[in-house]
């Protein structure tokens, strides 16, 4: 745990928290997306909120891969496992997400589909090469970060010549979402108020920082690529207020000791021989985006599971009342939606963004920044 | 136990595998229950034979506990089924302030499971019996077909007894009460983790699986009016805190920085998003006592080796919504509430 705790210091969030109580503008609301799960998680785990002064609001955006999921394409994965009678891989996070009517890799699982829990591609590979009478398919979701993996056990299996192993991808980008984020205006009105972008760790370690100046330079918002630690939320958020400040756009680099500019090259080039940009793909909240995700490249068709087994086309179901899409897009907070803490928790989850620990209802729950006195009494009623 | 000296271990001679004529009521199901279990569990009580067990009367309250035991993977660092279906029930019974006094012991097996690793679960439970003081006086054997169960299964059932002037119960938290745990938490559950299959992480974390009613016996001598005992098992300390704010109609206010957690498991838990207060402990218990009694029931538990790093890691509050809040090591606040379902690690 060295060279953790340095990043947790109550020490230095104080001093941290007093500069940035020092700087703020009184009169003035400061509206900073963080776009990552991983931030939003470290705000809510260790509170802090509390210790940002009452005009700077954290807007949640996308950045949770099982949140931004579409529910089709999960109920491609559920009959890929009961139709098709494959072994289905997946993480974690992803197996208690509802798909359509409910149903859940989980719940297909308990009906008897072949569904199993791994932790890496390595470990679905290992899945492949022990069962060679059986289909092994790994649902491949996440961002930048995620990919880079599931293109090195492609290329893994390709060398040894696994031919039962295959890939159903829904990679996706981050900075056409950012872009998404800020070109429209939500279909019910009032635009998102987004006045800097806290940038993401971990998919900047590899894409860089560079893919983000379009930010400033187009719509002149400020971008601190930060760390997940919740002293470079703290830093990052001050850096994000002095550019406001100041009237600056500019992409700054908290996260410098992981960081680069060009970001990691090995990586991106393992991503560019498996994969290339899809013309469009639909996420959770956002609707159809313009080149914001990756698909299998022609030469490694025969590992595509979407070209390997045919999926039927049917209509898959939102649940209606379900405001994912909106908090998705930083629109509406979990207290605004009428199932939040009522019919869906996390023991019942209706909505993505109610599963995964980087999804902001489950934050909010979780973490119970709904219930402290500052919330409304709305949000009160539902808790108790 | 640490303190006591290291027994010669016997060593499995069964060789095979279950069949489905091991429970079947005949001669083979005789021939196992006399060459493994009796052999390895015999105590005058047992010896009797019968169909059950005959025990002398007690004088006071008698506490009867029963737990299941369906464990992956069986044989774990630090422990393996057999000496936790022991540790659990003996804790369960200590947890209500009782003196534990007998076992019993029913199996599950599966036909095709190793008789050399039944053997070697037998063994251990019989270690752990004999360390802890609790023999093991009835048992049952069934076998069902490959396919329907995951090996062994093994439910235990303990009886004991709880002396005059103690009552333990959830209830009797008060705000103004103390919090304390007997020691670092999460291990139990890191260590099952480490070598859960396709999550085989090098660590040298142990499970903290132990008997608890010797540390108990030392407290309560310290303190007769501890209010609440509870080990923290599966939903770690959180589910456990949880239970007792909504059974006890308060809240519980705790301090991140006061709490133990060993580096290990720290890191662990980091690695893969999990919360160590969320993750199980089979050797560790919490206690809730009045302020006045704090610093005796602190003290007779760092003197148990089951206790060195015992610490007061909070204290009962008054809240109409009975929530466990912390305040983080950060400087922040948050609500520790109940884990949904299975801790799942996270993705990125």
């Amino acid at each position: 745990m060295k060279y953790i705790s340095e990043f947790r210091a109550p020490e230095l969030a104080r001093k941290l928290a007093a500069q940035i109580a020092a700087e703020v503008e009184p009169g003035r609301r400061y509206h900073l997306m963080e776009f990552c799960g991983g931030h939003t998680h470290a705000i809510f785990r260790y509170g802090v909120q509390d210790l940002m002064p009452q005009n700077v609001e954290f807007v949640h955006g996308p950045g949770c891969p099982v949140c931004v999921l579409p529910v089709r394409r999960l109920d491609d994965a559920v009959e890929l496992a009961e139709r098709h009678d494959v072994i289905l891989t997946s993480y974690g996070d992803m197996m208690r997400v509802p798909g359509s009517r409910q149903r859940s890799l989980l719940k297909a699982r308990a009906d008897g589909a072949d569904i199993r829990m791994v932790y890496s591609t390595t470990d679905a590979l290992k899945i492949a090469r022990e069962n060679p009478d059986r289909q092994v398919v790994f649902f491949a979701i996440g961002f930048e970060t995620t990919t880079p993996p599931t293109a090195a056990a492609m290329l893994a299996a390709r060398a040894e010549g696994i031919e039962n192993f295959s890939v159903f991808c829904n990679h996706v980008l981050t900075p056409p979402a950012m872009a998404h984020i800020l070109g429209t205006p939500d279909g019910g009105g009032e635009p998102v108020r987004i006045d800097g972008f806290l940038g993401p760790s971990h998919v900047s370690s590899v894409i860089g920082s560079r893919p983000y100046a379009q930010f400033a330079e187009i719509w002149k918002k400020p971008v601190v690529i930060a760390g997940f630690e919740p002293l470079d939320v703290m830093q990052s958020s001050l850096m994000l207020i002095r550019q406001i400040n100041e009237g600056r756009s500019e992409i700054e680099n908290e996260y410098k000791r992981v960081v680069t500019e060009e970001g990691n090259a090995k990586a991106q080039a393992l991503v560019a021989e498996v994969f290339e940009l899809r013309e469009s793909f639909e996420w959770r909240g956002l609707g159809a985006v313009p080149h914001s995700a990756l698909r299998i490249r022609e030469s490694f068709a025969d590992m595509d599971a979407e070209q390997r087994f045919e999926i039927s086309q049917k209509a898959s179901r939102e649940m209606k009342s379900c405001e994912c899409p909106a908090i998705l897009r930083g629109v509406k907070k979990p207290t605004d939606c009428k199932l939040f803490g009522t019919v869906c928790t996390p023991e019942n989850p209706m909505g993505s963004c109610m599963v995964s620990s980087e999804g902001a209802c489950a934050a909010y729950w979780s973490y119970g920044r709904f219930r402290s006195p500052a919330a409304q009494p709305a949000a009160e009623g539902a808790a108790s | 136990m640490k303190d006591t000296p290291e027994p010669i271990r016997s060593q499995p001679k069964l060789r095979g595998a279950v069949e489905l004529s091991h429970g079947g009521g005949g001669r083979a199901m005789s021939e196992l229950i006399s060459r493994l279990f009796a052999r390895h569990f015999s105590n005058p009580l047992l010896d009797q034979g019968n169909d059950g067990a005959l025990l002398p009367a007690q004088a006071g309250r008698l506490v009867m506990a029963t737990d299941g035991h369906v464990i992956a993977p069986l044989f774990f660092p630090g422990g393996d089924i057999g000496a936790l279906c022991v540790h659990g029930t003996i804790n369960d019974l200590a947890m209500c302030g009782a003196r534990p006094l007998y076992l019993s012991a029913a199996f599950i097996l599966e036909e095709g499971f190793s008789l050399e690793a039944l053997e070697r679960i037998v063994i251990s439970m019989a270690e752990a019996a004999r360390a802890a003081g609790v023999p093991i006086v009835t048992g049952d054997t069934k076998v069902v077909e490959k396919g329907k169960g995951d090996g062994v299964f093994i439910t235990t059932t303990g009886l004991g007894v709880v002396a005059d002037g103690v009552a333990i119960s959830a209830q009797n938290a008060r705000p103004g009460d103390r919090v304390l745990v007997s020691g670092t938490m999460g291990d139990h559950g890191v260590a099952i983790l480490s070598k859960r299959e396709n999550l085989e992480f090098e660590t040298e974390i142990c499970s903290d699986s132990a008997a608890l009613h010797e540390l108990v016996a030392a407290m309560l001598e310290a303190a007769p009016g501890i209010a609440v005992l509870r080990d923290p098992t599966r939903g770690g300390l959180a589910a456990t805190l949880n239970e007792i704010a909504h059974q006890a109609g308060v809240g519980i206010a705790l301090d991140e920085a006061m709490l133990p957690v060993s580096p290990d498991v720290a890191a662990a838990c980091e690695l893969l998003g999990l919360d160590p207060l969320h993750v199980a402990n089979e050797g560790k218990l919490i206690c809730i006592c009045r302020e006045a009694d704090a610093a005796a029931v602190l003290a007779a538990m760092r003197a148990h080796p089951l206790g060195q790093q015992a610490a007061i890691i909070g204290e009962v509050v008054e809240d109409a919504r009975h929530l466990v809040t912390m305040r983080t090591g950060f400087g922040g606040a948050r609500v520790v509430d109940w884990i949904a379902g299975e801790q799942l690690p996270r993705i990125c």
